[in-house]
């Protein structure tokens, strides 16, 4: 059980959480012959409310597939940053993004707000793909898979003439999660 | 030869299954969490020249697959509480007339609408019991995305050779995720294939109830001619009121199913060798309570699971064998304790605990691990 690594996407619906997490899932699993999980948890409504998508991922056998210790969250709205934080571990990071999260109150583990939403409008020229830059940032961060496995799982699920544009937010997602790292 | 290995989700695994099993027909009307069923059978079947059809609810759905079984199809519905309920007439239809069908049930939160988009493991007793009047089924608990295919192709098998109904209960957690899934190749799994009756129309008997075999069923439209009804019927098909053909149609309903029970059982056994606390557990509590068991050991607690893969019929020859050695009987499930009677029923002289969460939420391994520390000290 120790081996397991725990990633929380939280967000509503229609952010592409879940798309995140299952590429996160398919990198691990299938690029690197670890076992994964990828589970979600929304409600009865198909846009809007507090969603989050889960990833497990392990050298061992997944039994429990749910997220309860988590190492690595991000969160892309208030809501889910409040509502969901508090499975996070004392030693987990948490990322925010500076636009979408501004209530801290209630904040677990090692926090960092940073500009995904900025650096999409900025970089990407929209807010398509703030899901793919916080898979980035969860990545570089972890280590748990390599650049180029995550690429690869990427590219199988992106609809075709949009493989640059993922490319460029995966890529976003790195370098922001390089400036944590260096800051630290 | 290289496995094909994908990463998928449980509901995508259950339409896997179905293709490699042959499945022929699908109808259904959508209903989360199980949706994904159809909405991949919708893509899928028509490409290879089978039927997806989207009726106007669910019981027009299920009486659809029962008419291209009776065609000769292998056929398969899916939906989940709400739309399971309103196909409760014709799932006793399907019992009656024994026409093979596979009914899957992604379970949510009930009772009525209740939590659509939330787990719960509320209807397993309504797969037993849910149509009126006696009658045997087949359900399969799967545990993971893996089995939910493998399962799905088993249901198939079984449905055609003991021609019923089989359901696959699985429940929003499992339909959901996302795993591993080691697809097989046609060849590599058995097939059971829909066979026309060996004799010829003119002596052909829809069904026996005294050989102890079970009649194939003969496609409609190959020239075989019969009567097929829900009012109690003899050997030919035709309604009968006379007491000994009641009796012998009632007996075979059931021993078709319960004299083959060791054919269609499938069970785990995980470290009961040494146990003194036996988990019977199933579906997605049984992951988590694999877990709960491995933190009990680590702190010393021998504990066990045992885990029916087929949950109807029920094993009653292994718990009550296992209650023998084992005084301590657990039995966690996401209702308010629904196979703990059937357990009860086995156990001899043995203690059985429930612990039974209905919060929308899985049972945790820790809340299973609490609970067998605190029986431990009993």
């Amino acid at each position: 059980m120790s081996d397991r690594t725990e990633f929380r996407f939280a967000g509503s619906g229609g952010q592409g959480l879940i798309l995140a997490g299952i590429v996160l899932a398919d990198a691990a699993a299938i690029y690197e012959n670890k076992n994964a999980v990828q589970t979600q948890s929304y409600g009865p409504e198909a846009r809007g409310g507090s969603s989050k998508s889960e990833v497990i991922i392990s050298d061992s056998p997944i039994e429990y597939p749910k997220a309860t210790m988590v190492d690595y969250m991000v969160a892309l709205t208030q809501e889910s940053f409040t509502k969901y934080i508090k499975d996070v571990k004392d030693n987990g990071i948490v990322i925010a993004d500076k636009e979408l999260v501004a209530d801290f109150s209630n904040a677990k583990g090692k926090l960092y707000v940073i500009d995904m939403v900025k650096s999409a409008r900025e970089e990407l020229g929209k807010l398509l793909g703030l899901n793919i830059i916080a898979l980035g940032v969860l990545v570089e961060l972890s280590g748990i898979v390599s650049h180029e496995s995550i690429e690869q799982a990427l590219m199988k699920r992106v609809p075709k003439g949009f493989e640059d544009y993922n490319k460029k937010a995966i890529e976003i997602g790195f370098r922001l999660a390089k400036e944590i790292k260096n800051n630290k | 030869m290289t496995k094909n290995i994908k990463l998928m989700q449980g509901n995508e695994a259950i339409a896997e299954g179905a293709v490699i099993a042959g499945c022929d027909f699908f109808a259904g009307y959508p209903i989360t969490p199980s949706s994904e069923v159809a909405e991949i059978l919708s893509s899928k079947l028509p490409k290879i020249g089978r039927v997806f059809l989207q009726m106007e609810d669910e019981i027009a759905a299920l009486g659809a697959v029962l008419g291209a079984a009776l065609g000769g199809a292998k056929a398969i519905t899916a939906s989940s509480g709400p739309g399971i309920s309103l196909k409760q007439e014709h799932i006793g239809y399907a019992s009656m007339c024994e026409i093979p069908c596979v009914i899957i049930n992604v379970m949510r939160g009930g009772p009525s609408t209740g939590l659509p988009t939330l787990p719960a493991q509320g209807d397993v007793m309504q797969a037993k019991w849910g149509t009126h009047g006696d009658h045997a089924i087949i359900a399969i608990t799967p545990s993971s995305v893996n089995e939910s295919l493998y399962e799905t192709i088993r249901a198939f098998n079984l449905a055609v050779k003991y021609r019923t109904p089989v359901l696959i209960l699985t429940d929003e957690i499992i339909g959901h995720m996302r795993e591993k899934v080691v697809i097989p190749d046609k060849n590599d799994v058995e097939i059971i294939d829909v066979k026309l009756p060996g004799v010829p129309p003119e002596k052909y008997n829809p069904y026996n109830y005294t050989s102890g075999k079970v009649t194939p069923l003969a496609p409609m439209g190959e020239g075989y001619r019969y009567h097929v009804t829900g009012l109690i019927h003899g050997e030919t098909g035709f309604p009968s009121q006379k007491t000994d053909v009641i009796q012998n149609a009632q007996n075979w309903l059931m021993d078709k199913i319960y004299k083959n029970i060791k054919d269609i059982e499938k069970f785990e056994e995980f470290q009961i060798e040494d146990a003194d606390i036996l988990l019977v557990a199933y579906g997605s509590t049984s992951r988590s309570s694999r877990q709960a068991i491995r933190m009990a050991r680590s702190a010393g607690i021998k504990a066990g699971m045992f885990r029916p893969i087929t949950i109807w019929p029920f094993p009653d020859e292994q718990v009550s064998k296992l209650s023998k050695k084992i005084k301590k009987i657990l039995v966690p499930e996401m209702n308010m304790g629904q196979i703990i009677f059937e357990v009860q029923r086995n156990a001899c002289g043995s203690s059985v605990y429930g612990l039974n969460v209905v919060s929308g939420e899985p049972i945790t391994p820790d809340q299973i691990y609490e609970k067998i520390k605190e029986i431990s000290k009993t």
